[in-house]
């Protein structure tokens, strides 16, 4: 049951792409949904024995690599961590592909996506239940290369190779970084399988790198390089630009990808590795800052963004920014509990907003919506429930994860041992909850609530979507009003013995406790301050709805609106100065000046022109006269002579005789 | 009798002559001729000379071998020069360039 769980994608993917002419559009789509179905109903009974009757399964099946010390074999860890993070991306899947046959009908090559879709998912449940790190480098690859294809599904438009490729390379980075840390792994534990990695970690806390005469503690090391490597893949600050160009993939694949899922990859790799990572502060408070700035950034660039799903992408970078935010607080398991909830309600607000995409006959910009409320109730609803969810609304299930985040940072600045960065990472945190509720009610208004902008037109013809669509929706905005609720026990509850060994958390970094007795102002602030964004976005948007352009003739707030729509300059930034400087040095340094220049010089040009430049002198030697070639020989003759009588004194016979000796001898040793 | 070193000094004087005869010669081919025989005669000499001296005869033998092929060269060489002639109608070393490089 176990391994159909994972194998059972693969086995879709591999029929739907190979035999999709004979399936057809809907036999692929039929098929590829029951599949994932099935995957999802095996999870959940994977749930009910691991998490809940507390069972940890490791199925070994067979060598992979096996080289003197090193051994990697195929391998299946299934224990808390892996069950939540299952029903997480079977749940997202199963309905992402009943949506997705819906929204995909009239593309021509339905077979090939649902594909994608399938091997992506299979390349994620690999990431998941891997017991080794090469094993979860392998799903980490796969749904990178998965990402690329499905990013580049309409390989048709230039704008989705780009991303597609901007996707990957960026990814690239941190791909590299996480392969740096698998071999550093191997080269301190002499293995590469999780139960060994863990339960040696105590033991290496005093090994040390020598690094150019410097000392550098192996774990720190280690663990940096896997942060980094989850810089890339869940798009924290500084890796992160490909995540909104992401989105010029079909809204599904970004419901599935670059909201619940793929994007998780490093987060998980984060909780995954905590019996690591705790062991290592610098790493944790690195963790700390990084996710604090990405949650303000996504928040904050969020709020002026035009394009629909560009604002829920930043929605989705604040939110990794939260659970990596938490993870650096050693809470971890509320980042997975952040995770799973996040998962639900992202995915249907990205779900919701290709609904209304493909109601406005592909139309994407905000400020051509308008008015859809009268026209999609359902749809708005949905959103609605999403946007409070996200926001943190009372009740809803991202109230129980973000706000127990935002108590958590604020508890940690009382420790004995807090700095400022605490200070700081604890009110960014806050205050990106401001911005989040902001951009949601303000995408909520652009959208349905303001007079429309949309032609007359497209907008006679807007209409809620067909069943399959819909059903997915109101399934997760059920899991979006419930799930937090009802498994915040189960999760974070005081106590919980869910996690079992999945998770390590040093007693001395825990907060939990403390965390439930915070002030009361303190409990109040995130609720308060989301309370105010919406409120704030209402108001503009009701009594100043043409405040966006008042706005920009206060010269100062428009050079603010400009930074905040321009990203803060970010792909700007990499573009100008890395980009492009990395291009001229490859261009003008390894390309004219080593490549065509230098080894051209000394290789195949250099040669040949030299031999064409001296070709008349040489063949001048050759004049034809008899007295000339005379006077070569006895001049040949005469060096020869002179030489010999130089060389022929007492040490030069020395010399000449150990020389041959030397020969002598190697010939025999060599015969 | 002769000291072994005076003939040596001659022979070695003719023959560094003789060299000289074909270098610094650039006009006439015959004079280049006669200087090969003159080194050939030099050889010769040597030859005789050391064979006197060592008392031993197979350098007389060598003498012999070398004067019948220095015959045969310069009747060759003669034939050469005539059909050279025959051809060019000149026998001047300046203007025998015509296979340049």
């Amino acid at each position: 049951m176990y391994l159909l769980i994972v194998f059972l994608p693969l086995i879709g993917s591999l029929s739907c792409g190979l035999f999709g002419r004979f399936l057809g559009q809907y036999g692929s789509s039929i098929l590829s949904t029951l599949i994932v179905f099935i995957s999802f109903i095996l999870s959940t009974l994977a749930f009910f024995e691991i998490g809940l009757s507390n069972t940890i399964c490791l199925l070994p099946l067979s060598d992979w690599i096996s080289s003197g010390v090193l051994k990697i074999n195929w391998g299946f860890l299934f224990d808390s961590l892996t069950c939540v993070m299952l029903i997480v991306v079977t749940t997202i899947s199963t309905l992402v592909h009943m949506y997705s046959s819906k929204y995909m009908e009239s593309d021509p090559h339905v077979p090939r996506f649902m594909s994608y879709l399938q091997i992506f998912t299979f390349f994620m449940l690999v990431l998941i239940t891997s017991d080794n790190l090469i094993q979860l480098f392998l799903g980490w690859e796969g749904v990178g290369l998965s990402s690329y294809l499905l990013i580049n599904f309409w390989h048709t438009r230039y704008w989705a190779n780009q991303s597609a490729l901007k996707a990957l390379l960026v990814n690239r980075v941190g791909d590299f970084m996480i392969s740096l840390g698998i071999l550093g792994t191997f080269y301190v534990f002499r293995s590469l399988d999780f139960h060994t990695i863990f339960s040696l970690v105590p033991l290496m806390d005093f090994h040390y790198f020598n690094i150019c005469t410097y000392k550098v503690h192996s774990l720190t090391l280690i663990s940096l390089l896997l942060f980094l490597g989850a810089v890339g893949k869940s798009a924290q600050l500084g890796l992160h630009t490909w995540l909104p160009d992401a989105m010029e993939g079909p809204t599904p694949v970004s419901a599935l990808i670059h909201a619940a899922t793929m994007v998780t990859a490093g987060v998980f790799l984060l909780i995954r590795f905590s019996p690591l990572i705790e062991y290592t502060p610098p790493v944790l408070k690195l963790m700390l800052i990084f996710g604090a700035l990405t949650a303000f950034f996504g928040s904050v660039v969020g709020v002026f963004q035009n394009d629909l799903k560009k604002i829920i992408a930043y929605s989705t970078c604040s939110q990794l920014g939260y659970m990596v935010f938490c993870c650096g607080l050693s809470n971890y398991s509320v980042g997975i509990f952040h995770l799973s909830n996040h998962a639900f309600f992202k995915a249907l607000l990205f779900l919701c907003a290709g609904s209304i995409i493909h109601a406005l006959n592909d139309e994407q910009d905000l400020r051509r919506m308008g008015a859809l409320l009268k026209l999609m109730p359902l749809t708005y609803s949905m959103m609605l429930i999403g946007s409070l969810a996200l926001a943190g609304f009372p009740f809803l299930t991202g109230f129980y994860s973000k706000d127990l985040i935002i108590e958590l940072a604020q508890i940690v600045r009382y420790n004995e041992n807090s700095t400022d960065i605490y200070f700081m990472a604890a009110w960014l945190g806050t205050l990106s909850v401001f911005f989040t509720a902001f951009y949601s009610f303000r995408l909520l208004y652009l959208t349905f609530l303001n007079s429309t902008e949309s032609p007359r037109i497209i907008f006679f013809k807007v209409h809620e979507s067909h069943w399959f669509m819909t059903i997915p929706l109101m399934i997760l905005g059920i899991g979006s009003l419930f799930v937090g609720y009802l498994t915040k026990d189960l999760f974070v509850g005081l106590g919980t013995s869910f996690w079992g060994n999945s998770i390590y958390t040093n007693p001395l970094h825990s907060s939990f406790l403390e965390a439930e007795y915070i002030s009361i102002h303190l409990k109040w602030l995130p609720a308060f301050f989301s309370l105010l964004g919406a409120l704030l976005a209402s108001y503009l948007n009701i009594t100043l709805n043409s405040f966006y352009v008042y706005g920009s003739f206060f010269p100062n707030f428009r050079y603010l609106l400009f930074l905040l729509n321009k990203k803060w300059y970010w792909d700007y930034l990499f573009n100008k100065v890395l980009v492009r400087s990395i291009l001229n040095f490859g261009y003008l340094v390894s390309f004219k000046t080593f490549d065509r220049g230098f080894i051209e010089l000394v290789g195949p040009y250099g040669v040949s022109r030299n031999i064409k430049k001296n070709r008349p002198k040489s063949s001048s030697l050759q004049s034809g006269q008899i007295t000339h070639y005379l006077f070569f020989m006895l001049v040949g003759i005469l060096s020869i002579s002179t030489f010999l009588l130089w060389s022929f004194n007492y040490f030069n016979v020395k010399l000449i005789i150990s020389f041959f000796n030397f020969i002598h001898i190697n010939l025999n040793k060599s015969l | 009798m002769i000291s072994q070193i005076y003939c040596i000094y001659t022979t070695l004087s003719l023959f560094l002559l003789a060299l000289l005869g074909i270098f610094l010669n650039q006009k006439n081919i015959l004079i280049m001729l006669m200087a090969l025989e003159i080194m050939f005669l030099a050889m010769s000499f040597n030859f005789i000379s050391t064979s006197i001296y060592l008392d031993d005869v197979i350098g007389q033998l060598f003498a012999l071998l070398i004067l019948t092929v220095a015959a045969a060269e310069s009747s060759v060489g003669l034939a050469i020069l005539v059909v050279y002639y025959r051809i060019r109608n000149t026998i001047t070393v300046e203007l025998m360039n015509i296979t340049k490089g």
